[in-house]
């Protein structure tokens, strides 16, 4: 039987050290939507999602208030909509009234984000991606909780650079059009090598094609927990920190595979996967940077920053993997800048750059995450930033991600505010020198060579 | 199935808090299968093992409830949660 210090355990993990589980997403093929009748396949897709998903957050109250386990969002992904918008949408306009449309049936049924609004471009783009992709500024601008995500390279196809020239243009119309918002349409937008088909976490959340009618994904959370734990290892060697990594990562999987497991049972939608993502908030204490630092370090960005965070994700996975029946997604730690306090902290203080950011982006799990950037950086300079990164994830076989967010109006070491889980970043200087001619060539960037491995 | 969910007790120490807590339970039909309780420095922690199979209202009401009630009546903060959770992260 359960004993006393168990107990006391997982509590304190929950009150003390913002144990949680960061999403429930529920994955919703729209493929059976379509139509070539713009007003038609806007109607298909509302009661679509709205029948699926309707009873989403009632059920993740339910489970957190019986187990005592915060979940913190509630969320759907959808099916690329460049693939479902492809016969009835003839222009960009087209697109936006889907997404305003999926922005109206997220609201009506309580959830905190959709994403999905997605084309998937790695090797050449349909006419009817090119559309979505140039519909991107217009449709964060008018909408508030539907993300968009576009996957412009793999490691079989190659990286598509006629798509990662156009996103530098698409980033920054994005962050000039949404200005006066509240909330910069860039946090919202996130591009990917590689991008998983079953990813629960924002921006870049999406249904695959190659996934059932309705799956539900759990993403975990607990970088507090590994934190404190590793707190009693103080002066130990890596061993030491290895299996304490390892058995907290353990237990708290464990609690994202009882919520998922609930979940699907009371929502009759099958369970798809575990993302064992250590996720970082603003809040004091759930710090993916304050584990490196306990690990020994002074601040996040000094030498060994990505030696501690090699060790962290494979010590994670580890830990992880055996707790979960499916494991999936992103799965590794996170490091978006404006959500982890330590992060920000070690950005503001010049301890962290983009391209000590970069170099770390290389062992753990997406990339360049929530970083402001001066607004009025080029174009041509964003597609670079992008093309490096997604050149990583093409080389190693990874996931890579970017989501850059010129703020505009300000300059490097001005603070951007963004709001609740998004955070506040510094805004990071930026590379002064040209790539214009580079990202201007066009063409594609082919698949690297799959052996010969240096 | 016996449906099993863990109570926690942690507050300041007086006179009845088992007394007020365990009348709750038997009003909502909820049969304790174990009690540990000890006091630190005038601080009472308390863990009950009990069944729920025979509760009749939304368990999450009743969480709730025992838990407003804990804090409003007693001055105590109380937990309900499902063993599950304990179980999942404890036990292989």
């Amino acid at each position: 039987m359960i004993n006393y210090s168990e107990v006391s355990e997982t509590n304190a993990m929950i009150e003390k050290e913002n144990l949680d589980v960061r999403t429930i997403t529920m994955g919703i093929s729209l493929l059976d939507c379509i139509d070539s009748n713009l007003e038609t396949l806007n109607r298909n897709i509302y009661n679509k999602i709205y029948e699926s998903a309707k009873d989403l957050v009632r059920t993740g109250e339910e489970i957190s208030k019986e187990f005592g386990i915060p979940i913190v969002n509630k969320r759907i992904s959808v099916t690329p909509i460049a693939l479902i918008g492809g016969s009835a949408c003839r222009t960009s306009d087209d697109f936006v009234t889907i997404a305003k449309t999926l922005d109206r049936v997220a609201k009506d049924v309580g959830v905190n984000f959709l994403g999905g609004y997605s084309a998937l471009v790695s090797k050449g783009m349909t006419k009817a991606d090119e559309l979505l992709i140039r519909s991107i500024p217009d449709a964060l601008a008018q909408t508030d909780i539907v993300c968009s995500s576009v996957n412009l390279g793999s490691t079989k196809t190659g990286i598509d650079m006629d798509a990662v020239r156009l996103m530098g243009t698409i980033i920054q119309e994005t962050a000039q059009k949404t200005k006066d918002l509240p909330l910069n349409g860039c946090t919202k937008l996130v591009v990917f090598c590689n991008a998983p088909d079953d990813n629960p976490f924002m921006a870049g959340a999406f249904h695959g094609v190659t996934e059932g009618d309705r799956v539900l994904n759990v993403g975990v959370s607990g970088p507090g927990v590994v934190k404190t734990a590793l707190e009693s290892v103080r002066g130990q060697n890596f061993e030491a920190v290895c299996e304490t990594v390892k058995k907290t990562a353990f237990k708290v999987t464990r609690v994202g595979q009882l919520v998922a497991k609930e979940a699907s049972r009371r929502l009759g939608v099958p369970f798809g996967i575990v993302d064992l993502s250590l996720a970082p908030t603003p809040a004091i204490g759930d710090s993916v940077a304050d584990i490196l630092c306990e690990m020994g370090l002074e601040k996040a960005g000094a030498p060994g920053t990505t030696a501690a965070l090699a060790l962290l994700n494979d010590q994670v996975k580890k830990g992880g993997l055996m707790a979960s029946s499916y494991v999936g997604g992103l799965s590794g730690a996170f490091i978006p800048v404006s959500e982890d306090a330590g992060m920000i902290d070690a950005a503001a203080c010049g301890a962290l750059t983009i391209e000590k950011l970069e170099a770390m982006t290389c062992v753990c799990s997406v990339g360049l995450d929530m970083i402001a950037i001066p607004g009025d950086t080029k174009e041509t300079t964003i597609a670079g930033i992008i093309a490096d990164e997604m050149a990583l994830g093409m080389v190693n076989a990874k996931t890579t991600a970017c989501r850059l967010i010129p703020c505009p109006g300000k300059k490097a070491g001005d603070f951007a505010e963004f709001g609740g889980l998004l955070g506040h970043a510094p805004v990071m200087p930026v590379n002064p020198y040209s790539c214009d001619t580079f990202v201007n060539r066009g063409g594609r960037i082919p698949a690297p060579v799959h052996s010969f491995k240096n | 199935m016996q449906q099993k969910a863990i109570i926690t007790v942690v507050g300041k120490d007086h006179v009845g808090i088992i007394a007020r807590v365990c009348n709750f339970l038997a009003g909502k039909k909820i049969n304790i299968l174990d009690i540990s309780q000890t006091i630190v420095s005038g601080y009472f922690n308390m863990m009950m093992v009990v069944d729920v199979t025979l509760m009749e209202e939304k368990f999450s009401d009743v969480a709730d409830e025992l838990s407003a009630f804990g804090k409003d009546e007693i001055g105590v903060q109380i937990k309900m949660q499902r063993e599950e959770i304990f179980d999942s992260m404890h036990r292989i």
